[in-house]
């Protein structure tokens, strides 16, 4: 499938493969369409984390070239000067990440400094740990936190971004039209085509909405062992509120369907956390590190409202926990032939048994 | 529902001093989590510290409401800082130049940036809020506005002009935004002791100028019970204190001291 390779003009051109698992079809919508998918029996959960400008230039002692730090997260919850972060080597997004210089090597109780030109906000970390596994993920300690390290973070970073895109990204071009709590390192990009004339028209038809906050991650890394303990564990918020709706829905027959992979992730891992239900209602919040797969039981997500990505390890491992494998090369297969685009910026799927 | 202050995230912008630092007081005095944004770091340190001191959650950010590229950074921050925002109260604004003169003496582009800190300027932040507040299916947006916007005062031509439409503009977002659960509303406070008020009329009596504390309070009783305002309300300065009036006598009675 082709990559968009710039965001759209019309958010909602976006069109959307829909998937029933149930009666094995393939299909396809658009997104303003989705108003005659649900119902008032059922609700759609959005994830309302804002996408910070996650990436960040560096400089570190006795290395003697500028090289490239992307928080992989939010703040750790116990400890908010702490974020975990994925070095890169020089250079930037316009190389292919497997392709990029290597990683500075970095030890605990290095001090890096984040520059930016032109800008004065200028402010520094300490690595507080280097992963066994993985040198190139680290635990940063920052040397502010909350609103001050924040105002940095927006001055100095740049989003996240891949080599597949054809210019920079704005930190508005990556935004969804609901996010503000700022722990996203990419765009839970599933929502970017939800604007609210499409929100405005699903409340109308009765349809519930609520939110979920979950600090989606990064999607490639360039190392493949890395990568193939994506995603990390992330952390993530199901507000009470939101977690009464979730069952009263499954309470009254409706269907809950997830708007990205990152709701679906801090849903069933919220589950995981409170062993019921019910208990959801009253809230929870965490760090969760459980990866959606063929075999993994769902209970409390019902549909998915995703993008389409490379049918990598993690995230078709995702989708096939809502659809047989079979069907969902069939699915990919129609998309390719009917020239849907694909990634952060591309078309839709909408997973969802009628 | 009467709104929760106790629980409440709040963003209050021109915060440092006057009616802004008045009400980011008596928010923080309710138990809220409040945000106050200013562009002078010397004015705002102290007035965030002194809150602190007293025991209030209280968090500054120095930055310019009407600088475009600074605004999701100011959200950002602010949601960092308190948690999800219930509550952003538009108070910042900008007279023009002072002394105010007739609209035959106002550069046009005195004008322009008047709209780009009274209307323009909101009206980003507003979006990157209230979107939020829509699908968590609750919050409040409060403009401070002034009778000079229903009024033809000579020389309140810039301030007027900017405060009508800001007026007119949360009309149709508080229609816009009822269904999602989030009220937009518009509120005169009448004329207060303010450095603001004096930078306008240098010759007023100040004894019959309102303590902007004592508006605060009012204000800060309707925000609590705006679910009871009608569909796009702008209160005038007198219906203000009407209904902070008969709000208080209604949570006194369901609070008992």
């Amino acid at each position: 499938m082709i990559a968009a390779r710039i965001p759209r003009e019309d958010a909602l051109g976006a069109r959307v493969l829909t998937v029933d698992p149930r009666a094995h079809t393939v299909g396809e919508r658009t997104v303003p369409q989705l108003v005659e998918l649900l119902t008032e029996r059922d609700l759609l959960v959005v994830n309302d984390a804002a996408t910070v400008p996650a990436s960040l230039r560096a400089r570190a002692q006795a290395v003697s070239y500028e090289f490239e730090v992307r928080l992989a997260g939010a703040p750790h919850p116990d400890d908010e000067a702490l974020l975990d972060a994925v070095l890169f080597g020089p250079g930037d997004w316009r190389t292919p990440t497997e392709h990029r210089a290597p990683a500075p090597p970095l030890a605990r109780g290095d001090l890096l400094t984040f520059h930016r030109a032109g800008v004065s906000h200028a402010f520094a970390a300490t690595v507080h740990a280097v992963d066994a596994t993985s040198p190139r993920l680290l635990t940063l300690r920052f040397d502010r936190t909350h609103a001050p390290l924040y105002r940095a973070l927006y001055a100095l970073g740049v989003p996240v971004q891949y080599s597949h895109l054809a210019r920079p990204l704005a930190v508005w071009d990556v935004q969804t039209a609901y996010g503000a709590r700022p722990w996203a390192v990419e765009a839970p990009s599933a929502g970017l085509p939800l604007r609210f004339r499409v929100l405005d028209a699903l409340r109308a038809r009765g349809v519930r909405v609520a939110a979920i906050t979950h600090a989606a991650g990064l999607s490639s890394t360039g190392d493949p062992a890395l990568d193939a303990r994506l995603p990390l564990p992330e952390r993530f918020d199901v507000q009470a509120a939101t977690g009464a709706l979730v069952c009263e829905t499954r309470a009254r027959g409706g269907r809950v369907v997830a708007v990205g992979t990152s709701t679906a992730r801090a849903l069933e891992g919220a589950l995981r956390v409170v062993r019921s239900l019910d208990a959801l209602a009253l809230g929870v919040q965490g760090v969760t590190d459980l990866r959606l797969g063929a075999h993994t039981p769902r209970a409390v997500v019902d549909g998915l409202f995703t993008g389409l990505h490379e049918p990598t390890a993690s995230h078709y491992a995702l989708l096939q926990s809502f659809v047989p494998k079979g069907l969902l090369d069939r699915a990919y297969a129609h998309a390719e032939a009917r020239g849907f685009l694909a990634h952060e910026f591309g078309d839709a799927s909408l997973v969802l048994a009628a | 529902m009467v709104l929760d202050l106790s629980h409440a995230g709040a963003l209050v912008t021109g915060a440092s001093r006057g009616l802004g630092r008045a009400l980011a007081e008596a928010l923080v005095q309710r138990g809220a989590r409040v945000v106050l944004v200013a562009r002078d770091a010397n004015t705002l340190g102290p007035v965030v510290e002194q809150l602190r001191a007293r025991g209030g959650t209280a968090h500054a950010i120095v930055a310019d409401v009407t600088d475009k590229d600074a605004v999701y950074g100011i959200v950002a921050a602010a949601e960092a800082a308190a948690g999800p925002l219930d509550v952003l109260v538009h108070n910042a604004s900008a007279l023009g130049p002072v002394p105010l003169r007739p609209l035959l003496d106002t550069d046009c582009e005195a004008l322009e940036q008047v709209l780009a800190t009274n209307l323009v300027g909101p009206f980003r932040i507003s979006k990157v809020v209230a979107g939020a507040m829509a699908v968590r299916g609750r919050g409040l947006i409060a403009h401070i506005s002034s009778d000079a916007s229903v009024e033809g005062y000579p020389t309140w031509g810039p301030y007027g002009a900017s405060k009508a439409a800001h007026d007119q503009l949360a009309r149709v977002w508080d229609a816009e935004l009822a269904p999602h659960g989030v009220r937009y509303v518009s509120l005169d406070p009448g004329e207060m002791r303010t450095q603001m008020h004096a930078d306008a009329v240098p010759d007023a009596d100040p004894r019959a100028l309102a303590d902007p504390r004592d508006v605060a309070e009012k204000i800060v009783t309707v925000l609590s019970h705006a679910h009871a305002l009608a569909p796009s309300a702008r209160l005038s300065a007198a219906e203000l204190t009407r209904f902070a009036r008969a709000h208080r006598v209604a949570t006194e009675t369901e609070y008992p001291a």
